[in-house]
């Protein structure tokens, strides 16, 4: 019997049709979660800051809980758990995106605060004292430049949290890996075809680390 | 003239501002009247920022009662909308010029009058335009802050303030982070200002310009107002010790 330990490109190629429909769950899945992710993120973040105290504590719950615990819990327990509380099911692609929302929204909310508080006190002081209310110094002077320095560490959750929709393959949702487990299953060709996952992986990521450059560069004019 | 226009537009009596066990602000007591130039002097720490900043709100203080333009402040801050108003019509020049770096100089000046006023685009582009012009920056009016010199910067934060039509304009250190060579360019549109006609509070270290300008300067020290008086006065015959070391110390250099 003879054992190849090369690599086929051929079996490589002929996995891409089986694993393209991957790529719109797995895009689905993480920007749909980050989208939510990032007002549950100014929520909490802003929450987190306020001069209220008992308005800050469960925001400070909410960050380390979902901090605090693996994402694969988290989607554990919504897939398979929280359907036993509300007596019916939840379907994988709904328990992904939730997933990614909470777990992404607690890390959001830190870089929402991380932005707010790194604005000067003298912007607001500027604000207040030519009569601007603290609502209108907020949205007019702080939050657009809290969020120009914000743009780094949001894209970096970016990143994280698509490639967090990994392991969503465990609650069968159609994502890359998931359709990568189902070819290979039939082919036994796991080199190349794991292979051809992770360099989609890496196209998708590329892509938004280069799309957050141009944008951060974009909003460095005034800077 | 009629009585109300010569009384105070500032009154502040017997104001304490506490910070911990720090004693800030002792006994203030200050009135300024309508087209009055006030020049308040005194040492690093010895509370005369804090002092300017209590009138608009910046700082909290604890005891006593101050009046702007007829708006009551309490203490505690507990008089948010008095404090809006009174916010509305005194204007501040600080020290670090405090531009917002993500607007353009013109919106800088556009921003609040179009937001706190609700004037139109144009109006205000108008009155931001005349008043740039005023302060000799008109041809850096799309610029970004980040592109001006020191001086200019703070040239366009006087004419933000001046944009809402303030009746008092507060000055706190305006010049102390500029290089020397742009200190006479921001000192003249004050200069100017002040012959105008408006009333104007003034924390500096300039004593020259001080007392050029001033109609009254105030002495501080460790929160309290030690000596106050006219410039000649309080700069060649001050009768307070405390007054006459830190003249000595300011003005040898």
């Amino acid at each position: 019997m003879e054992v190849t330990f090369q690599f086929d490109w051929a079996a490589a190629f002929r996995s891409i049709p089986h694993l393209l429909p991957g790529i719109p769950w797995t895009l689905l899945i993480s920007f749909g979660g980050l989208a939510i992710g990032f007002f549950i993120g100014i929520f909490f973040g802003l929450l987190r800051i306020s001069p209220i105290r008992w308005l800050r504590w469960p925001a400070i719950l909410y960050i380390e809980v979902f901090r605090g615990t693996p994402i694969l819990v988290q989607v554990l327990f919504i897939f398979y758990g929280l359907p036993q509380l509300l007596g019916g099911p939840i379907n994988a692609l709904t328990a992904g995106i939730a997933a990614i929302a909470v777990n992404s929204g607690a890390y959001i909310s830190e870089v929402v605060r991380g932005g707010v508080q790194s604005i000067e006190r003298g912007q607001r002081e500027a604000g207040l004292s030519l009569g601007l209310s603290r609502s209108q110094a907020f949205r007019y002077i702080i939050w657009p430049q809290a969020f120009r320095r914000m743009i780094p560490p949001l894209g970096n959750q970016g990143i994280i949290s698509i490639k967090d929709t990994s392991l969503f393959s465990v609650i069968g949702v159609g994502e890359l890996v998931r359709q990568g487990q189902i070819y290979i299953a039939t082919t036994f060709t796991a080199l190349e075809v794991y292979f051809m996952v992770a360099l989609m992986y890496l196209v998708i990521t590329w892509s938004l680390s280069i799309a957050l450059r141009m944008l951060e560069r974009k909003g460095l004019v005034g800077q | 003239m009629t009585a109300s226009t010569s009384d105070p537009i500032v009154r502040m009596e017997r104001v304490n501002k506490h910070f911990g066990d720090l004693h800030v602000l002792k006994d203030i007591e200050l009135a300024v009247k309508p087209g009055e130039v006030v020049v308040v002097i005194g040492a690093s720490g010895s509370g005369k920022s804090t002092l300017i900043r209590c009138i608009n709100g910046l700082e909290e203080f604890q005891q006593g009662h101050i009046e702007v333009d007829g708006n009551q402040l309490i203490p505690d801050g507990k008089s948010s909308k008095a404090l809006q108003r009174i916010r509305t019509e005194v204007g501040m020049v600080f020290q670090q010029f405090n531009l917002f770096p993500h607007l353009s100089v013109l919106d800088n000046v556009t921003l609040a009058p179009m937001k706190v006023r609700g004037w139109s685009r144009a109006d205000a582009t108008e009155t931001a335009e005349r008043l740039l012009d005023r302060v000799g920056i008109s041809d850096q009016a799309s610029k970004y802050p980040s592109q001006l010199s020191g001086g200019q910067q703070q040239r366009v934060a006087l004419a933000r303030a001046l944009a809402m039509e303030p009746r008092l304009m507060l000055f706190d250190e305006p010049t102390s982070a500029l290089d020397p060579e742009m200190i006479g360019e921001v000192l003249d549109a004050m200069r100017e200002l002040a012959r105008e006609g408006m009333t104007m509070i003034i924390v500096t270290h300039e004593m020259g310009f001080a007392r050029e300008v001033a109609d009254r300067v105030i002495f501080i020290h460790r929160g309290e107002i030690v000596e106050e008086g006219p410039p000649k006065q309080v700069f060649d015959s001050p009768v307070n010790e405390r007054t006459q070391s830190f003249l000595a110390r300011v003005l040898k250099h």
